[in-house]
């Protein structure tokens, strides 16, 4: 792989593709500085519990946000905070309910992992390796039953392949034939313990022979290619009712969670420079500016707008109030029950 | 009235919530071209169709799984385990994802849904077999509890917990299947969360429910030969449990046995005592006992099955007990 995409070579772009690029990029810069600062307020000790930071995936969140309609769902692991702002929540009600705000995403109750938002079809958030993946097939056969041709996505670790979820699901998505894409976000390592280590089978989307399921494994550091399997994955299952099995391959920059070093034990610092030299955002400006439609001066611009988005949301949800002590025992049941 | 059995209640219940409601279906074991394997959904396959009446292949963690992300967008999916000791496989989903999605979405995403199936020992069917469960769900907050005892109540709460908005833990008994009773015709419905007087009595309270309601009403009634008049109350519901049914015999009676099927320790009736303790104290005359099933896995052998189970004698013993008789 070389840093310069062979669409580079490529004739200049129109405008929709330059602005489709530059929303991309911007989006995958929000996720990394919003990403940073949240580090940053966990270390301060503003946010609580564990946290998971997506520095260095960006590319995949963006790639597959992209080709999805409104009335599509997604649902997620805990590694969801890239999810969340690329599928369009605000980073404000992210960040509000990192801190566990009532203004957050899901009124303070939530946190971290649990990050859900009804009115973009984002259903969270889940903590639990591979339990939400039936969920998602679950949305599917929803929007089967009632025929109204959206479909659900369901992200997740290379580690939550190995789980009996994963599988159960995936026998049952192909056999009823579910609009459904899984999305294995392959970055080499569930927690500390590498795929080699986990897996019998090192390339998981072979696993979708297994289940008659059309599977690709996609580079995720650049965002293009990544949108592109996915509307491949997108139209089979709006078209056919077919579900697709995507094993993205990534590589997270920090520790599994805040209090894992970003290298020292299970990988090599040169191993994590090795995989920053194939920056997904770098790959995508490179692009751009090898096509002529990008300079250091939209960089600087689009730093700046994106910086002013974060330091909003952190300083939104500074100011934001705690939860009310008298919302302890509501939505444990519906309204009329309790 | 009609006479029906509590396997037909069901039927009927599930027949009728799912012409009324085209977001209902049915999904689980056997549940269509078999048509069920306690014959529950019986013709429901033929009536309504495979979109409706799915089976599924032997994965109770991934189809428990698939009807909860149905209902977090909507439709209100029955998933029929074909027993609950096959459920534990799936009791991630029901506890992780079911009963905490409403409260950790900040109230935004309900799990209108019903897990149900027959659970408690039948006969002879060993340890993995013969179990009840009915307290592991109660103790999680987010899941309602139901385990009837008669075929009405089967029916009127079935059809209850099908329009309920949260998740149903729905405990049928596998034994009360066959069992008859009448069923009032037409729209029936028993309300979640109320306890039933299933017979009335001045001396003492017998607190049971499920399958243990027959035992415990076959004692009063031996304990009426004797002059002892027994209240018999069947909860119904396990969660949310109707305290107020409770304390109210209690308050009448002063005396208290509490039984059930399953297991002593953090069982149904230790929640039911920790109420009576608190809030009729002073009303009490006697300590509360429990008849509860032995403290073992169940075995296989018929004598030794027989002494691990609740039984109508057990239940007398301790009534009188209660008396000081």
């Amino acid at each position: 792989m070389t840093l310069t995409a062979p669409e580079a070579a490529g004739p200049a772009r129109d405008a929709a593709t330059r602005a489709l690029h530059r929303s991309y990029l911007r989006q995958m810069l929000l996720i990394r500085r919003f990403e940073e600062k949240a580090g940053e307020a966990y270390s301060l000790g503003k946010i609580g519990g564990f946290c998971h930071l997506y520095i260095g995936q960006e590319a995949v969140a963006v790639g597959v946000m992209a080709a999805l309609d409104p009335g599509d769902h997604v649902v997620s692991a805990y590694r969801e905070h890239g999810h969340a702002l690329a599928r369009g929540i605000s980073s404000r009600a992210v960040m509000a309910e990192l801190y566990g705000k009532a203004t957050g995403c899901s009124g303070g109750k939530g946190g971290s992992m649990h990050l859900f938002d009804a009115s973009v079809g984002f259903l969270g958030g889940h903590g639990i390796v591979g339990s939400h993946i039936p969920l998602a097939a679950g949305v599917a056969f929803a929007h089967k039953y009632r025929g109204d041709e959206h479909l659900a996505v369901c992200f997740f670790g290379e580690a939550a392949a190995n789980i009996g979820a994963f599988h159960e699901t995936l026998n049952m998505a192909s056999l009823w034939d579910l609009p459904v894409v899984f999305i294995v976000e392959n970055n080499g390592y569930g927690m500390g313990t590498a795929v080699s280590r986990a897996a019998a089978v090192t390339n998981l989307s072979v696993r979708g022979t297994a289940y008659d399921m059309p599977a690709e494994q996609v580079d995720g550091q650049n965002v293009l290619t990544v949108r592109e399997a996915m509307d491949r994955a997108v139209s089979r299952a709006r078209g056919e009712s077919k579900p697709t099995l995507l094993e993205i391959k990534t590589y997270r920059y920090v520790g599994h969670s805040m209090s894992d070093a970003a290298h020292g034990t299970y990988r090599s610092k040169d191993e994590v420079e090795e995989y920053r030299r194939r920056d997904p955002i770098a790959i995508l400006t490179e692009l751009m500016r090898a096509g002529r439609y990008w300079d250091d001066e939209q960089q600087a611009a689009l730093e700046a707008e994106v910086m002013a988005e974060v330091t909003d949301a952190i300083g939104f949800a500074e100011a934001s109030p705690e939860p009310d002590l008298a919302v302890l025992h509501r939505d444990v049941y519906a309204p009329e029950g309790q | 009235m009609a006479t029906l059995t509590y396997r037909d209640a069901l039927n009927q219940a599930l027949r009728e919530e799912m012409s009324r409601d085209d977001r209902v279906f049915l999904m689980g074991e056997e549940v269509a071209e078999y048509d069920g394997a306690y014959k529950v959904s019986r013709g429901l396959l033929k009536e309504f169709g495979p979109k409706r009446v799915v089976d599924t292949p032997i994965a109770e963690l991934g189809f428990a799984g698939i009807g909860v992300g149905a209902a977090m967008v909507g439709l209100r999916p029955v998933i029929e385990m074909m027993t609950w000791n096959f459920a534990l496989l799936a009791i991630d989903q029901i506890v992780n994802s079911a009963a905490k999605m409403r409260y950790m979405s900040g109230g935004q995403i309900g799990v209108p849904i019903v897990f149900r199936g027959p659970g408690g020992a039948a006969l002879q069917l060993g340890a993995q077999h013969s179990q009840a469960f009915e307290s592991y769900y109660a103790h999680i907050p987010g899941l309602k509890v139901i385990a009837p005892a008669t075929p009405a109540d089967a029916k009127g709460l079935l059809k209850a917990a099908i329009r309920d908005d949260d998740p149903v833990v729905f405990i049928e008994g596998e034994m009360l299947y066959n069992q008859k009773g009448d069923v009032p015709e037409g729209e029936h419905l028993v309300p979640i969360g109320r306890a039933d007087v299933k017979r009335a009595g001045r001396d003492v309270t017998i607190i049971s429910h499920s399958k243990t309601v027959g035992p415990a009403l076959k004692a009063a009634e031996s304990l009426a030969a004797e002059g002892i008049d027994a209240e018999v109350i069947d909860l119904r519901t396990i969660r949310p449990l109707d305290t107020e049914a409770i304390l109210g015999s209690v308050g009448k009676t002063n005396r208290c046995v509490v039984a059930e099927e399953g297991w002593a320790f953090a069982g149904v009736g230790a929640q039911v005592v920790d109420v009576i303790q608190r809030d009729a104290f002073d009303a009490l005359d006697a300590p509360i006992l429990r008849v509860t099933g032995a403290d073992v896995p169940m075995p296989y052998n018929k004598h030794l099955e027989r002494a691990a189970k609740v039984d109508a004698g057990k239940i007398h013993e301790a009534a009188k007990k209660v008396l000081y008789r």
